[in-house]
């Protein structure tokens, strides 16, 4: 213990200079000129937006992805002392003076600058040479695609570092593995592979992809270690035990841990609120929430209420009545029953208001003690201006024949009897007993004589509904369908004037803070839900391009174009790089079949080891680029050229591991073998050419000439910008 | 293996193809245990009672096959009216019969067959299939439904057939052929005018012959190896042949065949040559011949819809000039386009149709207040636009002027013929393609402003300015915006009528969305011509009905505020399909499968996964398993992985589709699953029977499990039999029903 009194303490440290000067190169190429340009770029405008919301605390709604890339990208503008106040409105506005450039971009710009000397780690630890992961970090340097993405405000080189980190990180663990488990560095290895995965998906669902195959090698690699009879049971149970916890759980809990920060960030009341339930809305701060405020829980008979509708689609609307009736003949020569039209309306309006009225009795106020309405029970449901109560008939309605018109009763005396009865049921009731309550209840109406339910059809009436949206009894109720359920969401006692004094009474028990009834988990699913279901229409863009055009670099995207001159900012790869990947990949998939064949014919042309290390290094470089690029044919979004940067990174390792075997093993003799390092050398420095000359069009720093910008143009279906004066 | 051990008849069949090597024979011995371990259950004497055995075996099949005709043509001929999608099925059945030509989203082999069944059994083709509930009256229908029936019960002896096969296990096969039988929802869809009992047929037997030749392959190029694997090739021809379905049963013997063929490539003691030989046999079997009867299912297609009919718009105009009865057969129409002429535009892209116009406005908030102008697939005269000077509105077609050709790079007008409006653009965005401009009609009799002038151009101009009919294919550019008209194939909403969507595109990429061709052509001031020049060849219409096909597929997109079936409904049997009859004075027929029964599937799929994971797990570790385990374990792993493979492909696959999903794509899965379950459950009752052989009563398990499922199966069927074969009367929440109290969920609404 006191041992330090006898011996010196000596700190021995093993610094890898090549890693060191690979950090700092890759840091200089991604961090130069960072401020660079001033204005806003591409997608900059898109992501820049939600900065903003965090900065404001504004709840907001994004379907590209869940929050834990847009909060990386926050994180930045707060320690740069962002405070939110920019119009991100278009492409190259220039960034005014209270906007960090610099600390917006840089978290991006250390990502992918890191990710350089991870490369080179990721091929050492797969067991290949110095000098080939030397190359794959060199090549990942020069990658002008790459730099282009990690310099701007955006996702994509954050989520290749994490990518990258999973897959070194499961590397140190699995060769851990095979000396020491269960040391420290084995449990931190395997860890932060699981966190790693974790990140990478909570910034794009992309990340899913590398997560997947993380799993699947670790399950291969766990059934091989079930068949090592060699480990006891429990020692077998132990480490599945482990890797499930990491590789997991954790993913899980982190995932979930990314929702309830963004949840807690975000609790002011913004322009996504109409997309969520009220009761979501209702646990904002502002917004809905100052109505709902302090508003009785239970729906009673008498009560007043507005009822929205949960589905809400084309857009959120509340049960809506006024004045005017149903056209008697419509322009198609359908009669109608000419009563007063029932609508659904996306506005606030006091034709709103309806009110829950006992079949029994006639008055249309609150008896005390209140009645609560319970799953089950008659209603009426009487339009608070008009007092006209909700109706359905045997008559086809205005837009959806097949369905019921829905009107509010006008007794013509033309023996078209009044249909008012209502059965209301609580669709997520606890029991049959469950009494009605405000915005917590999601209910279906159903009518009593024709057991047809109340239901948005999401048609626009014509000029004569004002464009407002159908309402219709659907008689086939084929199921659960959102659009048949109503919620209430703005609530009061009804009492006439001489019972005012009951009223405040009344008003005070049954009263409950809404937003604290909402649990995580229940915001944290709607919101996840919505995320997923949500589909912004997705037009077809300038810039967007195939899968297929991606591989042999067809296509680019014009990120930016100085005001006045010509210089200009594309995403462009390096097209040596991009190519020999994609040949690299070819190579491989051909001689791993012909030693598969041979092996299976008991021929082996590589030892043991070496076929180990082939194999590995082609489940994760050539599996990574696999998943990373084929799920991309079948979606059908939009899609664009920086899509395909996670699977281009995996084919950047994969091609000195490519380069590294043909060296050792098909090259026969000395000779042979010094050719081809020559050949590697001339093809580097082809790559580098290429990376330097395309650089005006990485960095935008330099204008060229028009002559100059077309000579770059070397394939037809680039787009560069030439300016015509 | 002492010989007289157990001796079943499927190991005295075994026994005498003995002398195999390598993994094969490893592989035989394999089954050859379970076998064993099958063959114990109910001790037999010896070799005396084998011929008695054998007839017992036959007489089991011939029962199971009787059953399943009995339950699928029982009360056949009702309801006598048209159930749910025999308006579509049997309508398609008629066109073959009257040979006029149709459009259909599926291959055509299914309803050439139902054609077919129609026209031996002696219907006309008259009946017009108009709607679901319409009279069948004194029309001949029983014949296509009995064909539909015929081949729907043999489903079960396929099935019975097949797990035989894969467990050597009499109960496991009956278990799966009760399951079958009972299942309300098997039969209901075998009942009926539709392509799923065809479907399921090919399916199937795709399936028994696979497995089959898998059990010859210690005798590789005997007759019954050829015979059962060109079997399966022209099983799979079937299938794909009836829907693109069969695309799973393809890929699931794709998988089994390559690692078939892996496995002989290992074995050192096969020559290269005989594994080249296996190779061969397999692409002629399993490739060439159903690759060669899928065409010739297309090309008789082709061959007997010779008639024009309501499919025609759908095609090429090429396509179209082998109809007889369309306008472009054997057509003789002015060959050079001139001012004043008639004519119809055709987009270039397959299923767009016609540029087409009518008097109704673009909504309030969809850009210009001006008519609407659409693409649309079917004929009719509002497809007719004249073709005008840009700067002169005289009257082309006025005896006194010359005739004038329209050329290339020409600035036109086409003026709507019947609402004598202009094709018209303007700086409004589209409808639905926000980045491309909105197109319009515009202008009162043919009156408009400069927004309403394209140049034409010929993208294949080959010599001369001259627009041909037909086969110039052209663009129409804006000239104030610089634009390119074009269609962008998005389906317009309801105000709209459902048809696609025509923008002004300002990106001048090349597309087939923006080239057109003329394909309708009227002047009486030209002379005709005939056109017998333009038929496409075989594979050119091939192709193109394919591309149709898909595009039609993917077309079926569920709409908003419409309740559509979810694949994960489909196992837990939420909810089934109205085939007939709504309210309780008709004659109600509903869809839904045999809860009992499926929710025993779901069960058994979930189990399986258990054991199976257990078993595999234990032999990863080395586990010593006695002889008779080992067997079981090898039924349970191999032959329920193959059924289990089988359910994964046609199930999961539907998660990934954007199509409009029914219930009853669910059934083939659903086969697939029962055959599971019956595998299971046998090899779990004689795995408890053997841990538990100590117990006296041991034995007993197994026969005590089996027939109380067995019994259970059918008493279910009993309960649920009249959804399928017809309920009248009160609605099962009325305590008067006679389905009172099995409304089990309250999304089942019969």
């Amino acid at each position: 213990m006191w041992g330090f009194l006898k011996r010196p303490i000596v700190v021995t440290a093993d610094i890898n200079l090549s890693l060191v000067a690979l950090t700092g190169m890759g840091l200089l190429s991604r961090l130069w000129r960072l401020t660079y340009p001033p204005a806003v770029v591409f997608d900059e405008v898109y992501y820049g937006q939600y900065i903003s919301f965090y900065m404001k605390r504004i709840f907001f709604l994004d379907d590209s992805g869940p929050p834990f890339g847009h909060m990386v990208l926050a994180l930045g503008g707060y320690l740069g002392g962002f405070d939110g106040h920019f119009l991100w409105n278009r492409i190259g506005a220039e960034y005014s003076s209270n906007v960090p450039v610099w600390s917006l971009r840089l978290l991006p710009a250390l990502a992918g600058a890191l990710s350089v000397p991870m490369a080179y780690q990721i091929v050492l630890e797969l067991h290949f040479s110095h000098c080939a992961a030397m190359g794959a970090a060199l090549l990942m340097l020069i990658e002008n695609a790459l730099i282009t993405q990690s310099r701007l405000m955006l996702l994509e080189s954050v989520l290749i570092f994490f990518n990258l980190l999973a897959v070194l990180s499961y590397l140190k663990f699995f060769n851990c593995q095979k000396h020491s488990p269960f040391s420290l560095s084995w449990w931190f290895w395997l860890t932060l592979t699981g966190v790693a995965c974790s990140c990478a998906v909570g910034i794009k669902y992309m990340g899913m992809f590398t997560y997947v195959l993380m799993l699947a090698v670790a399950a291969v690699h766990a059934w091989h270690l079930i068949g090592d009879q060699t480990l006891s049971n429990v020692c077998v149970f132990c480490h599945l035990l482990a890797r499930a916890v990491a590789l997991l759980v954790i993913p899980v809990v982190l995932y979930l841990l990314f929702f309830y920060v963004h949840l807690i960030l975000l609790f002011r009341s913004g322009p996504h609120d109409q997309i969520m339930s009220s009761a979501f809305q209702a646990s904002l701060e502002g917004g809905l929430a100052r109505i709902t405020q302090g508003q009785p829980l239970e729906v009673a008979f008498g009560s007043q209420v507005t009822l929205r509708n949960v589905f809400g689609k084309p857009v959120p609307c509340w049960l809506h009545s006024h004045q005017d009736t149903y056209p008697m003949i419509y322009e198609n020569g359908r009669g109608s029953s000419h009563q007063q039209q029932v609508t659904c309306y996306p506005f606030k309006d006091v034709n709103n208001w309806w009110i829950v009225k006992d079949p029994g009795r006639h008055q249309l106020v609150v008896s005390s003690p209140p009645r609560p309405v319970r799953h089950g029970d008659m209603v009426q449901l009487v339009h608070g201006m008009t007092t006209r109560s909700l109706n359905t008939h045997d008559v086809a309605a205005p837009l959806s024949p097949h369905s019921q018109e829905v009107s509010c009763y006008i007794d013509y005396n033309i023996s078209m009897p009044a249909q008012n009865l209502w059965r209301l049921e609580i669709v997520n009731r606890g029991s049959d007993t469950d009494v009605w309550k405000t915005i917590l209840s999601e209910v279906r109406f159903v009518h009593v004589n024709t057991s047809a339910v109340l239901k948005l059809s999401g048609a626009h009436l014509p000029d004569w509904g004002y464009r407002q949206l159908e309402i219709v009894g659907e008689k086939l109720s084929r199921g659960y369908h959102e659009s048949m359920v109503w919620n209430v969401e703005e609530h009061r006692y009804g009492a006439s004037q001489e019972q005012r004094e009951r009223e405040r009474e009344l008003h005070s028990p049954a009263q409950v803070d809404v937003s604290r009834n909402l649990s995580f988990m229940a915001r944290f699913l709607e919101l996840q839900w919505k995320m997923l279901v949500l589909r912004s229409d997705d037009s077809e863009h300038k810039y967007s391009s195939s899968p297929l055009e991606w591989v042999t670099l067809d296509t680019n995207i014009a990120y930016w174009l100085h005001p006045r001159t010509s210089a200009q900012i594309h995403l462009l790869g390096n097209i040596v790089i991009w190519i020999s990947g994609s040949l690299a990949l070819a190579i491989y998939a051909l001689l791993s079949l012909w030693y598969l064949l041979r092996r299976r014919r008991n021929v082996h042309d590589l030892p043991q080891d070496a076929w180990l290390r082939w194999v590995l290094a082609g489940a994760l470089c050539a599996g990574g680029w696999a998943v990373n690029y084929l799920p991309f044919f079948l979606m059908e979004k939009t899609l664009f050229l920086y899509h395909y940067l996670p699977a281009l990174t995996f084919q950047i390792l994969l091609l000195p591991v490519v380069l590294q075997h043909i060296s050792d093993h098909l090259c026969r003799s000395q000779l042979q073998r010094r050719v081809f390092s020559a050949l590697v050398v001339a093809w580097y420095s082809s790559a580098c050419h290429v990376s330097h000359t395309l650089r005006p069009l990485t960095y935008g720093d330099k204008s060229l000439s028009p002559h100059e910008l077309k000579a770059l143009r070397w394939k037809d279906s680039w787009d560069i910008l030439i300016r015509k004066h | 293996m002492p010989p007289a051990t157990g001796g079943g008849l499927a190991e005295s069949e075994l026994r005498p193809r003995r002398g195999r090597c390598g993994p094969q024979a490893a592989r035989a011995a394999g089954r050859d245990v379970a076998t064993e371990a099958a063959a114990r259950s109910p001790k037999r004497p010896a070799r005396g009672s084998q011929r008695f055995e054998a007839a017992g075996r036959w007489a089991l099949l011939a029962l199971v096959t009787l059953l399943s005709f009995a339950t699928r043509f029982h009360r056949l001929a009702e309801p006598r009216h048209i159930c749910w999608d025999e308006t579509h099925f049997g309508k398609m059945g008629s066109y073959y019969i009257n040979r006029t030509f149709f459009f259909d989203v599926h291959p055509p082999l299914g309803k050439m067959l139902i054609g077919l069944a129609g026209y031996l059994s002696g219907y006309d083709g008259t009946f017009l299939f108009q709607k679901p509930g319409d009279k069948y009256e004194h029309h001949s229908y029983m014949g296509m439904r009995g064909f539909c029936a015929f081949l729907g019960s043999w489903l079960v002896p396929f099935a019975y057939l097949t797990v035989l096969d894969l467990s050597k296990s009499l109960s496991a096969a009956l278990l799966t052929a009760a399951l079958l039988t009972f299942d309300t929802g098997c039969l209901t869809l075998s009942q009926y005018i539709l392509l799923d009992p065809i479907l399921m047929f090919f399916i199937m037997a795709a399936m028994l012959s696979m497995v089959k030749y898998n059990s010859c392959a210690n005798r590789p190029f005997s007759a019954p190896w050829w015979f059962w694997l060109s079997l399966t090739g022209v099983s799979l021809a079937g299938a794909l042949g009836v829907k693109f379905v069969g695309l799973f049963i393809i890929l699931q013997v794709g998988l089994n065949t390559i690692a078939d063929l892996w496995h002989l490539f290992g074995d050192l003691s096969l020559s290269l040559v005989t594994v080249g030989k296996h190779l061969t046999a397999r692409v002629l079997c399993l490739i060439v011949l159903p690759l060669a009867l899928y065409t010739a299912t297309f090309a008789v297609h082709f061959m007997v819809l010779s008639k024009s009919g309501p499919g025609d718009g759908f095609f090429s105009s090429a396509f179209q000039a082998r109809l007889s009865g369309n306008n472009l057969h054997n057509a003789s129409i002015p060959e050079h386009l001139a001012y004043g002429s008639v004519i119809t535009v055709k987009n270039l892209r397959m299923a767009i149709g016609y540029l087409h116009s009518h008097r109704h406005l673009y909504p309030e908030g969809i850009g210009a207040r001006q008519q609407q102008v659409t693409t649309y697939l079917h004929k009719d005269y509002n497809n007719l636009w004249i073709i005008k000077k840009h700067n002169t509105n005289s009257d082309p077609l006025d005896p006194s002027f010359p005739v004038e050709f329209v050329r290339h790079g020409d600035i036109i007008r086409l003026e709507h013929k019947e609402t004598s409006r202009n094709l018209h653009s303007h700086y409004h965005e589209a409808p639905l393609t926000r980045k491309h401009y909105q197109v319009t009609g515009y202008g009162i009799n043919g009156t408009g402003d400069s927004n309403d002038f394209w140049r034409i151009e010929v993208v294949n101009r080959k010599f001369g300015n001259r627009i041909k009919v037909l086969r110039s294919r052209i663009r129409l550019i804006h000239l104030v915006t610089g634009c390119v008209l074009g269609s962008s194939g998005k389906v317009l909403p309801k105000w709209g009528w459902e048809q696609l969507e025509v923008t002004c595109t300002p990106y001048l990429k090349e597309t087939l969305n923006s080239i057109w061709n003329v394909e309708d052509h009227i002047n009486p001031k030209l002379p005709n011509i005939s056109l017998n020049v333009l038929q496409p060849s075989f594979p050119e219409i091939l192709l193109e009905s394919h591309m149709v096909m898909i595009r039609g597929n993917s077309g079926l997109k569920p709409k908003d505020n419409e309740f559509t079936s979810k694949p994960w409904h489909w196992p837990i049997n939420y909810q089934g399909l109205r085939f007939s009859g709504i309210n309780d004075t008709d004659f109600r027929v509903y869809l839904l499968g045999n809860p009992v029964v499926w929710w025993l599937n779901l069960l058994s799929i979930a189990l399986y996964l258990l054991s199976g994971s257990i078993i595999a797990i234990a032999i990863q570790r080395g586990a010593q398993l006695p002889a008779e385990v080992a067997g079981l374990s090898q039924v349970l792993l191999r032959g329920g992985g193959q059924v289990l493979l089988g359910w994964t492909l046609h199930y999961f696959p539907f998660f990934l589709m954007g199509r409009v999903l029914y219930f009853h794509h669910y059934f083939p899965a659903m086969l697939f699953s029962s055959m599971l379950t019956g595998i299971l459950w046998d090899t779990l009752l004689r795995l408890c029977a053997w841990g538990l052989a100590s117990w006296p009563l041991a034995r007993g398990i197994h026969v005590v499990g089996i027939l109380s499922l067995l019994l259970g199966t059918a008493y279910s069927f009993y309960l649920f039999h009249p959804l399928a074969y017809g309920m009248v009367g009160p609605l099962a929440q009325d305590p008067q029903s006679p389905m009172a109290g099995l409304r089990w969920l309250d999304s089942w609404d019969f």
